[in-house]
C-alpha cells in the first residue's frame, strides 16, 4: 500500500497504482482524453498533468506511479494554462461542425472546450482532410475528428484481441487506420466506437437518428447466453441505438449483434396480425433442393446482401388475417377436438429459449395443466 | 455426474482462472463476451487449452491446441485423464471425501494411453501429455464447452468424461474453478429452469418422482398427467408416425434448426394442426395452420436467466407492432378458452409463483434485480445469490464417476460420402437467422452461406474460393459457395446453419444421443461435387 497526499488530502492506494488512480479515488475531477481504466496507460494527451512537490516539471498522472509521501497538486494557474494550450492545439485542426456531429453532447472534447472557454483559436492551422472510404455498414470513421488518443487502437488489441487498426505515418500526418488504409474489416464489435471520446468513430445506423433526449431503458441482450446488459435508446416508440454501461456484467463490452443487431425489432417483416391458413399446405411447399447464389460478400468488395423480403414468405398468399378472438376460438376448438379424439398426449408444445422465463413458465403450465400432457420441450438441444 | 446443466461458476470469475480448457466451443464467435473474459484471463497470465477440430480464433491465444477428429472427444479426454492418473496429479482428498466409484473408473482409463489417444483422435501424444500436465497442475482451472460436446450421439458420454476430469482433480466447488457448459440462447437456461422439458417440472423436479406431481397438482389445483412427455426430437418422429396430431410452437424455427430438414418438414406437414407463434414469418410458420404475432424482447417485461444462472430483468421499451401481443398474454387468453384462469396482475406474479414452487428462486424478486441480476440458488430474500456451485457439497451428496468408452459417431465418412461435415454458428448471424438476417447491415457483411474447405481438399476437388459446390448427404443436397480455409482439418468441412437458402440441416443426421436425445448435428458424412455452371 502506498499513501500520498493529493491537494492536501491523504489517500492510500494499492501498490503499482498511478497518481490518476489515487486522484480518482478521491473523486477529484481532472480532465483526461486518452486514459481508460481497462487499458494500458498511454500518456498521449497530456491533459492529466499534475504537479509533484519537489519536481520541476508537471507529469502525466496517468503514467506516473504513486509513491509514498508524494505531495500532488491537481490544479494551479500553471496547470490550467498548460491544459488550455494543449486543448487549443488539439482543437486547432478540429472540424467545427459540432452542430451536426453525432457525438455532440456526449463529446469529451466539446465538454473540455466549453470548460476552458475556447472560442477563438490562436493556432488556427491547416485542416486535415481524409478521404472517406467506409464501405462497412456499422462504423463511420470521421478521421478529421480523431485526436489520436489511441483508445480505439488499444481496445481493439488489448480487449478484443483483434488489432484491426493502428497508428500510421508520423508527425502531422499521423492517423489511425487499418493496414494499408483499407476499409475496416474486423469483428465490428464497436468497442472502439464506445470508447471514442470525440465524433471520430460513430455508429453508421445512428446517423441523424437523434443524439440526446432518448428515453433509456435497461434490459438484457436477446442473442446468446452471456446475458449482456444493454441500454435501449428510444425515440417515439423506436429503438434507435443500443449501448452498454461500464458497471455491468459485461463491463460495457458488446459484440456486433448486441450493439448493432437491433434492426429486426422494427423490421417491416414483423408479424402484425393473427393469420389462419386458407390454402392447403402443399401450395407453400418449401423448396428442398435449394441453390445459394454466391453473391460477392461486402468484405470482398461486392455490395452483397439479400433483401430480407426475398427470403420470407408472403403470408397473405395462403393465409387470411383474423382478429385475436377468431384465432383463439379456432385454436381452442381444434385443440379440444384433437384432445377428445386422440387424447392429450397427441398434442405437443415447443417453447422458446428466446422468450422470458415467465412466458416459459406459463407455456409449460398451459401444456401440463390445461392440455394435460407432459409433451413440452424447447430447443436446448440445438 | 454432479448436478444440473448450468455453469458452476459466474462470468466475472473467468478472468481469475489460471488454466482455461475450452473444448467444443467456438467461444469468441458464439459467446463473444465470455470470449473477451477468457482473453482477459490470458492477458493476466492464464494458459489456455483449446480442443477443437477447427482452428477457431481462440487458438491464437492458446498454449496448446488439440485438433481432435470430430466425435473423438471421449478418447481425447480419457487419454488426458490416463496421464493425470499416471502422473499422480489427482486430488485424493477430494476423491475420498466427495466422490464415489473412482476405483472402477480408474480401471476404465487403462487402455487410453497417449498413444491410443493419438491413434483415435489424431492429436499428438505430446500435446495430450502437455494438456494433462497443464490441467492437472492447475490451481483454479475452468472447463468450458458447448454444443461441440453435446451434439453427438455420444454427447452424454462426452459430458461424463468432462465431469470425471474435474472430479478426479478436485476442480469443482471453488471460486474460479469448475465446469461450465455455455448455453447458446439468451434464455435457454430460463426455459429449462422453468420446466420446459418433458421429464422435469420447474426447478428440475422430476415428473415421475413420487410426491412431486402431487405438489404441483395442489399448487395448480388441477389433475396432472403422470406419463412422461416426449422431447422435441421425439415429437418430430411421433408426428411422422401419426402419434402426435397437433403441435404448438412458440418462438422456435425447427425447420431450420433441427437435423434433416426434409424429415422435419414432412413431420410438420403430417400434423392435423400446427400453431406457430413468432415475431417473424419463419420457415416453420409457412407450414402452420395458425400464425400468431408475438412481441419481441424489447416489447415486454420479465426476466432472462443467462448461462451463468443469473436472473436478469428484461424491460419493455417499445410497443409491439400492429396487433402483436406478448406471448404471456396469448397463453393466458388461450387458457381462458379452456376454462382455466391463468390471469395475473403483473408479470412479476408469475415469477413469484415459480419462486413458490422452486426454492432456488424464492429469494429473488424484481426489486432485488432492478440493477444487477442474482444467480440462483437464492433461497431467501437476504441471500446474496450463488456465484459458484458445489461449495463443500453436491446436491446428491457424493458425486459419482461414470466410466465411459469411446464410441464412433453414428455416421462416418466412407467411400460414397468421404467428408465429415460439422455445423455451427458464426459471429454475425444468430441461429436460424430469422432476426439477424433481417438486420440490413449484418446481412451486408455476411450475406450468404458458405462451406469451409481445407486448401488441400479444395485442390483435390478442383474448386476455388467463391465457386459453387453441391454438397450431399444421405438425406439431401444443397448448393453452396466455397470458402477455402485453414480452419478445418483435411477431410472435415463446416457449414453455418443460419442460411435458409443453403440450409446445413438439409444434410445433418437425426441420430440421437440415447440419453439426452440431442441429435448428432456436429458430425455426418457428405459428398462434395463441383457445380459446373455457377447457379444464378
Ligand atoms: S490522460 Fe494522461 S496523458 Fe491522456
Amino acid at each position: 500500500m502506498v499513501t500520498l497526499k493529493i491537494d492536501g488530502q491523504k489517500v492510500t492506494v494499492r501498490k503499482l497504482s498511478t497518481i490518476l488512480d489515487a486522484v480518482r479515488k478521491l473523486d477529484i475531477p481532472i480532465p483526461t482524453l486518452c486514459h481508460h481504466p481497462e487499458l494500458s496507460p498511454f500518456g498521449g494527451c497530456r491533459l492529466c498533468l499534475v504537479e509533484i512537490n519537489g519536481s520541476p516539471k508537471p507529469v502525466a498522472s496517468c503514467t506516473t506511479f504513486a509513491r509514498n509521501g508524494m505531495d500532488v497538486t491537481t490544479t494551479s494557474p500553471r496547470l490550467e494554462k498548460l491544459r488550455k494550450t494543449t486543448l487549443e492545439l488539439i482543437l486547432s485542426d478540429h472540424p467545427k461542425d459540432c452542430m451536426v456531429c453525432e457525438r455532440a453532447g456526449d463529446c469529451k472534447l466539446q465538454e473540455l472546450a466549453y470548460f476552458y472557454g475556447i472560442r477563438e483559436n490562436r493556432f488556427g492551422g491547416e485542416q486535415r482532410v481524409y478521404e472517406k472510404k467506409d464501405n462497412n455498414p456499422f462504423i463511420a470513421r470521421d478521421m478529421e475528428k480523431c485526436i489520436l488518443c489511441g483508445q480505439c487502437v488499444r481496445i481493439c488489441d488489448e480487449i478484443q484481441g483483434v488489432g484491426a487498426i493502428d497508428f500510421a505515418y508520423r508527425g502531422l500526418r499521423t492517423k489511425i487506420c487499418p493496414p494499408f488504409e483499407n476499409d475496416l474489416n474486423c469483428e465490428f464489435c464497436g468497442q472502439c466506437v464506445a470508447v471514442c471520446p470525440t465524433g471520430a468513430l460513430t455508429g453508421k445506423m445512428w446517423d441523424q437518428k437523434g443524439r440526446q433526449n432518448f428515453k433509456e431503458v435497461d434490459t438484457v441482450c436477446p442473442y446468446c447466453g452471456c446475458g449482456c446488459n444493454i441500454t435501449l435508446h428510444i425515440w417515439r416508440n423506436e429503438v434507435r441505438r443500443v449501448s452498454s454501461k461500464e458497471e455491468t456484467l459485461n463491463e460495457g463490452w458488446l459484440c456486433a449483434k448486441g450493439r448493432f443487431g437491433y434492426g429486426f425489432i422494427h423490421s417491416p417483416d414483423r408479424l402484425k396480425k393473427p393469420l389462419i391458413r386458407t390454402a392447403p399446405k402443399d401450395i407453400s411447399a418449401f423448396p428442398i433442393h435449394q441453390t445459394n447464389p454466391p453473391l460477392p460478400p461486402f468484405t470482398k468488395g461486392g455490395r452483397g446482401g439479400i433483401h430480407p423480403s426475398s427470403f420470407s414468405l408472403h403470408p397473405l398468399s395462403s393465409f387470411k388475417e383474423v382478429s385475436w378472438d377468431e384465432a383463439f376460438d379456432y385454436i381452442a376448438n381444434r385443440l379440444k377436438q384433437i384432445k377428445e379424439n386422440y387424447g392429450p398426449d397427441a398434442i405437443g408444445g415447443l417453447s422458446s429459449a428466446r422468450c422470458t422465463s415467465e412466458e416459459n413458465y406459463l407455456f409449460q403450465k398451459f401444456f401440463r395443466a390445461v392440455i394435460g400432457t407432459n409433451n413440452i420441450d424447447h430447443c436446448a438441444r440445438y | 455426474m454432479f448436478g444440473s446443466g448450468a455453469m458452476t461458476n459466474s462470468i466475472p470469475e473467468i478472468e481469475n482462472h489460471d488454466i482455461i480448457f475450452v473444448i467444443g466451443s467456438n467461444t469468441t464467435e458464439t459467446h463473444p463476451i465470455i470470449g473477451l473474459k477468457m482473453k482477459k484471463a490470458v492477458r493476466r497470465g492464464a494458459e489456455l487449452i483449446v480442443a477443437d477440430p477447427r482452428k477457431i480464433d481462440l487458438v491464437r491465444f492458446s498454449s496448446v491446441w488439440l485438433q481432435q477428429r470430430p466425435g473423438t472427444d471421449v478418447a481425447l479426454l480419457n487419454s488426458i485423464m490416463h496421464v493425470i492418473v499416471k502422473e499422480d496429479l489427482i486430488d485424493k482428498k477430494f476423491i475420498m471425501e466427495r466422490t464415489e466409484g473412482f476405483a472402477s473408473f480408474k480401471e476404465s482409463l487403462l487402455a487410453y494411453t497417449p498413444e491410443e489417444g493419438e491413434r483415435i483422435t489424431g492429436v499428438s501424444r505430446e500435446d495430450i501429455i502437455k494438456a494433462a500436465f497443464l490441467y492437472g497442475n492447475a490451481v483454479r482451472p475452468g472447463i468450458y464447452y458447448t454444443m461441440g460436446i453435446t451434439q453427438h450421439t455420444h454427447g452424454t458420454e462426452n459430458v461424463y468424461a468432462i465431469a470425471n476430469l474435474a472430479l478426479m482433480t478436485g476442480n469443482l466447488g471453488r471460486e474460479s474453478t469448475g465446469v461450465n457448459p455455455l448455453r447458446g440462447q439468451n434464455n435457454v437456461q430460463g426455459a429449462t429452469d422453468m420446466g420446459c422439458i418433458p421429464d422435469f417440472y420447474l426447478g428440475y423436479q422430476k415428473v415421475t418422482m413420487p410426491g412431486i406431481r402431487q405438489k404441483f397438482e395442489k399448487a395448480w389445483g388441477i389433475h396432472l398427467s403422470d406419463t412422461p412427455g416426449l422431447t422435441a426430437t421425439e415429437m418430430t418422429r411421433a408426428a411422422l408416425e401419426g402419434k402426435i396430431k397437433a403441435l404448438y410452437i412458440m418462438g422456435e424455427n425447427p425447420v431450420l434448426s433441427d437435423p434433416d430438414m426434409n424429415h422435419t418438414i414432412q413431420a410438420l406437414k403430417k400434423l392435423d394442426f400446427l400453431v406457430v407463434q413468432d415475431i417473424f414469418p419463419t420457415e416453420t410458420a409457412e407450414l402452420a395452420d395458425v400464425i400468431l404475432p408475438a412481441a419481441c424482447f424489447a416489447e415486454k417485461d420479465g426476466t432472462f436467466t443467462n448461462t451463468a444462472r443469473m436472473v436478469q430483468r428484461v424491460r419493455k421499451a417499445v410497443e409491439p407492432p400492429g396487433d402483436a401481443k406478448e406471448d404471456s398474454l396469448i397463453i393466458v387468453e388461450l387458457a381462458k378458452r379452456f376454462g382455466v384462469d391463468m390471469t395475473y396482475d403483473i408479470i412479476e406474479d408469475v415469477f413469484r409463483e415459480a419462486g413458490n414452487l422452486w426454492p432456488a428462486l424464492a429469494g429473488i424478486n424484481y426489486r432485488r434485480i432492478a440493477k444487477n441480476g442474482l444467480q440462483w440458488p437464492c433461497p431467501t430474500h437476504d441471500h446474496p445469490g450463488t456465484p459458484y456451485l458445489f461449495k463443500g457439497a453436491f446436491p446428491r451428496g457424493k458425486a459419482t464417476f461414470t466410466a465411459v468408452q469411446f464410441r464412433p459417431s453414428d455416421e462416418l465418412p466412407d467411400h460414397e460420402y468421404p467428408f465429415l461435415l460439422s455445423t455451427g454458428r458464426h459471429l454475425f448471424h444468430y441461429h436460424t437467422g430469422s432476426m439477424t438476417r433481417r438486420v440490413d447491415p449484418i446481412n451486408r457483411v455476411s450475406p450468404c452461406a458458405y462451406i469451409e474447405i481445407h486448401p488441400e481438399d479444395a485442390q483435390t476437388l478442383n474448386v476455388r474460393e467463391g465457386d459453387a459446390v453441391r454438397v450431399s448427404s444421405r438425406r439431401g443436397t444443397i448448393e453452396i459457395m466455397v470458402l477455402v480455409s485453414g480452419r478445418p482439418a483435411k477431410g472435415v468441412v463446416f457449414i453455418p446453419f443460419h442460411y435458409r437458402e443453403a440450409a446445413a440441416n438439409v444434410l445433418t443426421n437425426t441420430a440421437l444421443d440415447p440419453i439426452s436425445k440431442i441429435p448428432e448435428l456436429k458430425a455426418c458424412a457428405v459428398r462434395i461435387e463441383r457445380v459446373e455452371t455457377s447457379p444464378k
